[in-house]
């Protein structure tokens, strides 16, 4: 149905912000991309007294490489998460992850940083953040604060975000030559929400030895979730079809999807342990050439 | 804060200045404000495509998209990029595989399938139909189209080579 009535406001910088939002009150919402947003309206799940634009803000764009740390501005679209260089070449996972997201007119105007702040528990970045164990930048009128980004996401549709903050930018360690990272998922159309998904992000010897893992899934729970025994069972051995089954074993004490449209908690579990082999087959590859 | 906002905008290459209501997106606007009916409402919730119109250059979802947000901005419609000749060859691709049957989808699918044009000029028909997964088409099964634009694809590489 049409949008309920409301108001509207544009800023154009931080400071701006912080005055809209003290004059707006607490009924009042971030609007970025609105891929999400604006389509809750549209089922009334969501009637805001009013939306701050905050897409002009220039401080809020852009992707750049500091030292270690890949730094990517929140209105930075999936599009350019898609197509940007540094993107590729620092955090390849985003890169992956563009494409599967929505389909092309979505990605040209949803945000990072909306994405993150929505915390959908089937959407691909709020978990590809955790497995690249990413920072999140938050900021309000008082200054600006960092959050893990596992610490960041706190359940169904919910975060660490505080009234009066929104989130800068996300930074990302960037990925070492150890670095393996991959992003697989399972829908049942292209472009759909995932049934089940995973960003699995690793650090291997050239001999093949893991020494960290971190596999995260989305679509199979109230949010981004660390598959903690999974991952475990990877680290300090040479990655082989053995420990890829080890790992698989340890899902059914990491995960307890619920049921949803798609099918039960069994359907869920199976296809979690599918898309870890999926995943993981990829870096098998080069840990046999090494060996 | 406001609930009527004043912009002005270029659609289709003319500036215009309207006040909008907060509650018209950028489609419902193309409609009723400039009786630009080429573009299409469906689902309005981002869902089916039929209300693609390109944005700065972009498409983009015209039913996710605030009226009151686009002060400054330049949005091209079906019937800008029929006028200006830019998807001729896609246009009568379209009609030559019977891609356009009801023709509900047909204008979304158009500025879909330009960007494909311009973005993926070697695009298979496996990336085709990748890049057209976001707008429903209930008539052909899609086949059509994709014959359609694959045709163009080719004709394109094929004059850039001559």
């Amino acid at each position: 149905m049409k949008w309920p009535a409301m108001g509207y406001a544009r800023v154009e910088s931080l400071d701006e912000l912080w005055q809209v939002l003290d004059a707006a009150g607490p009924e009042a919402q971030i609007l970025a991309g609105g891929q999400s947003l604006l389509a809750t309206l549209s089922f009334r799940l969501s009637e805001p007294s009013g939306l701050i634009d905050i897409t002009r803000i220039a401080a809020l764009r852009g992707v750049s490489v500091a030292g270690a740390t890949l730094r990517i501005g929140s209105l930075t679209r999936h599009a350019e998460l898609g197509r940007d260089p540094l993107v590729a070449a620092h955090a390849p996972i985003l890169a992956e992850a563009a494409p599967l997201i929505a389909h092309p007119a979505i990605r040209n105007r949803g945000t990072i940083g909306g994405s993150l702040a929505l915390a959908d528990p089937a959407a691909e970045l709020p978990a590809c953040v955790v497995a690249l164990d990413a920072t999140i930048v938050v900021a309000s009128r008082g200054g600006e604060r960092r959050v893990p980004a596992a610490d960041f996401f706190q359940g169904l549709f919910t975060t660490d975000l505080q009234p009066g903050e929104i989130i800068t930018a996300v930074e990302v360690p960037v990925a070492t030559p150890a670095s393996r990272q991959t992003i697989v998922e399972v829908t049942r159309r292209s472009g759909d929400y995932a049934m089940a998904g995973l960003a699995a992000v690793l650090a291997m010897r050239a001999d093949g030895t893991v020494d960290a893992a971190r596999l995260v899934f989305f679509g199979v729970g109230s949010g981004a979730e660390i598959a903690t025994g999974a991952s475990a069972a990877l680290i300090g051995a040479p990655l082989t079809r053995a420990t890829i089954a080890a790992a698989q074993g340890a899902l059914a004490d990491d995960l307890d999807p619920p049921g949803d449209l798609h099918g039960g908690p069994e359907l869920k579990r199976h296809l979690a342990r599918v898309i870890t082999a999926r995943a993981l087959d990829t870096f098998l590859a080069s840990a046999e050439q090494a060996a | 804060m406001n609930r009527r906002i004043d912009i002005t905008l270029t659609v289709n290459g003319e500036r215009v200045s309207r006040s909008v209501d907060t509650r018209l997106h950028l489609i419902d606007f193309l409609r009723t404000e400039l009786g630009l009916t080429g573009a299409h409402t469906a689902c309005e919730h981002g869902v089916c495509g039929a209300c693609t119109v390109r944005l700065d250059g972009d498409p983009v979802r015209g039913c996710l998209v605030m009226a009151a947000s686009l002060d400054g901005s330049v949005v091209e419609t079906i019937e800008g990029l029929s006028d200006s000749g830019e998807i001729r060859d896609l246009q009568e691709a379209f009609v030559a595989r019977n891609a356009a049957q009801c023709g509900y989808c047909t204008p979304g699918m158009l500025v879909t399938a330009a960007d494909i044009l311009t973005q993926a000029p070697n695009a298979s028909r496996e990336e085709i139909r990748e890049h057209i997964s976001g707008n429903y088409c209930r008539c052909t099964g899609y086949q059509a189209i994709v014959d359609a634009v694959e045709d163009v694809l080719k004709s394109r590489r094929k004059s850039e080579a001559a």
